[in-house]
């Protein structure tokens, strides 16, 4: 009875063939093994299984694990993202709580907010600040393309992509913390080694067809 | 300015190195990126070991063009850049703005008349929203003096009057709730009852707050006898909001100038009493905040009581909206501060210029006279204690 009560959980055996197949694909399926669901499921208190994957892959799965953002709060969007950090949404589930208040131990940069002119060098230096390997996620329309400043706005950077690389762009006026949750679960995929595709919502493709010639 | 002495630590013993050791100022850059400044403020501090000597804010890190954008918008699209200068009280600033047009249109003849329902609407969601950028206030001032518990309890409160805001006009932060004549929509009926029930529980949430951190030894100990902003200086550097009311002024422009329908509820403005330390200090600031929510409570469950059932929600506006060659200043009590804004209108569907009086702007530079001679770890409560928002001061 205790047994069901803790879930369903896989038999070993099972679990082994799962990684077996992973191993005997092709070179692109075991660049993605290391996902956390592959490897809950195999290590198991008192089962002697051994693992192989690529050294590299095991980095990756730690990577992605263990993203440390900094508390890099510009504008208005930091405040989502303090509500992201903060109860109702717990950015911690992702283990990307840990937030650190230096560049220096941190792996991920949340440009959570407008780059202005006068702010655009402080930004380039603490990215170029953070050890390797670093990821980018740029919060909300200003830090995409200026967004309600880009028209007047003299003062301010059309896009922090102008100064640094950017890995994950979230939109939003500011983005729910929702929004930003998803942005890290998409940089959890990139890191994860999955390649970034178009999806066109349903939709569209519905209204297109609905569009005369 | 003048600096005051500078206190030397002696030294131990007779002879020790220290005294014939040469102390040499120090200087520091603190922030633009620090966690404890609020966003892009950088203080720039001179220090003789611990000790300040002087500090310096350098802003201008987060100038948006917000004051520029007014030129190139109508008066009703200027609405969503109020929104984003104090990005905790949106609501507040929103309202500020909208009674200033109102007042302009007034001047010159083509007043419009709030409709009754729609001004209990306003006061009521501008009381939520004070509550909710107290509750910031609150929490982050926590985590500056090292607490990290209250943060997470504050932000579980606020997120029950964002799903209130949500329902009322579909925003968690931005909201452009207020427009020139009334608000955007009715407040939905399940709304009303969340507000209701807001009104139960939160009294019972401050009493929570009180054992956690105001009567807490550490807390008491870090921000009582720090950054003492007496009466004269307050007056002195224009400080308004809880800065002010904490230096033992009673001021508030919801009584003392009674915009609104302020004048029909029954409440208090709560001032410091120096009751930990000495009146001005930072714990009395602190505390001013977290009587001001009991206060806002109040003015919600009487303006619910009050409230007609239902009612227009806004007043009849021209379509397009154009006002002759005049100019207003008008200020409201936003929960930083006094937010004043001054308009110039020539005729066209634009004004000329919009010039924003924000009430941190002059809260933040009170701190070059308080700072100095204080411990670096003192001025990081103090600047905590001014609660600072960098949106509003650079705009």
């Amino acid at each position: 009875m205790a047994a069901e009560t803790r879930g369903p959980r896989r038999n070993p055996e099972e679990a082994f063939n799962a990684v077996g197949d992973h191993i005997g694909g092709d070179r692109e399926q075991l660049l993605s093994f290391g996902t956390d669901e592959d490897l809950a499921s195999v290590v198991q208190p008192g089962s002697d299984l051994v693992i192989l994957a690529q050294v590299q892959s095991l980095f990756r799965w730690a990577q992605l694990s263990s993203i440390w953002p900094m508390t890099f709060g510009l504008a208005c969007c930091a405040i989502e993202m303090m509500s992201a950090a903060g109860t109702r949404y717990d950015l911690d589930r992702f283990g990307a709580g840990a937030m650190r208040a230096t560049p220096r131990q941190s792996d991920l940069m949340i440009v959570s907010g407008t780059v202005t002119a006068k702010m655009a060098t402080r930004v380039k230096r603490l990215y170029d600040q953070m050890p390797d390997p670093k990821w980018v996620i740029a919060m909300g329309s200003c830090a995409i393309g200026g967004g309600p400043y880009f028209k007047h706005g003299y003062h301010v950077v059309k896009g922090v992509d102008m100064m640094i690389p950017v890995d994950v762009y979230v939109p939003g006026c500011p983005p729910r913390p929702e929004v930003l949750l998803e942005g890290l679960m998409r940089l959890q995929d990139k890191i994860r080694g999955k390649k970034g595709r178009l999806v066109r919502p349903k939709w569209i493709d519905d209204y297109i067809t609905r569009i005369p010639d | 300015m003048i600096l005051p002495k500078l206190q030397h630590a002696p030294a131990s013993r007779p002879g020790d190195r220290a005294r014939t050791m040469k102390s040499e100022l120090l200087h520091i850059n603190m922030g633009p990126q620090h966690p404890s400044t609020h966003g892009v403020l950088r203080l720039f501090i001179t220090t003789d070991g611990e000790v300040v000597h002087s500090v310096t804010p350098y802003i201008g890190y987060l100038h948006r063009c917000a004051e520029k954008k007014a030129e190139g918008n109508t008066y009703h699209q200027y609405i969503v850049y109020t929104d984003r200068m104090d990005y905790l009280s949106a609501m507040n600033s929103n309202w500020g703005y909208c009674m200033a047009v109102e007042k302009l249109m007034e001047i010159n003849g083509m007043g419009v008349e709030i409709p009754e329902y729609a001004e209990y609407v306003r006061v009521i969601i501008a009381e939520l929203n004070r509550i909710a950028s107290h509750l910031i206030a609150f929490g982050t001032y926590g985590l500056d003096i090292g607490a990290m518990t209250p943060f997470f309890h504050a932000l579980r409160e606020r997120e029950a009057i964002l799903n209130i805001f949500e329902k009322v006009c579909g925003a968690r932060l931005m909201y452009s709730y207020y427009v020139v004549g009334g608000v955007k929509w009715d407040i939905p009926p399940d709304a009303l009852e969340e507000i209701e029930l807001f009104v139960k529980l939160f009294p019972d949430k401050l009493r929570e707050y009180n054992e956690l951190l105001t009567t807490n030894k550490i807390f008491v100990e870090r921000t009582a006898n720090v950054g003492v902003i007496d009466e004269d200086l307050a007056v002195a550097y224009g400080c308004t909001g809880p800065v002010l009311r904490g230096a033992g002024v009673k001021w508030d422009l919801r009584k003392d100038q009674g915009y609104s329908i302020y004048d029909r509820f029954d409440f208090e403005i709560p001032v410091g009493g120096g009751d930990m330390g000495t009146v001005g200090d930072c714990w009395d600031r602190y505390w001013v905040r977290m009587l001001e929510m009991e206060q806002s409570l109040a003015i919600v469950e009487q303006a619910l009581q009050q409230m007609p059932r239902e009612g227009e929600i806004m007043a009849e506006m021209p379509r397009r909206l154009k006002i002759p060659n005049s100019e207003v200043f008008f200020r409201s009590e936003c929960p930083k501060g006094e937010l004043g804004f001054y308009i110039l209108s020539d005729g066209g569907d634009v004004p000329f210029r919009c010039k924003v009086r924000s009430p941190a702007f002059h809260n933040l530079h009170v701190i070059e006279e308080v700072g100095a001679g204080q411990m670096i770890s003192d001025l990081v409560a103090t600047v905590g204690s001014l609660d600072l928002v960098l949106g509003e001061i650079d705009r």
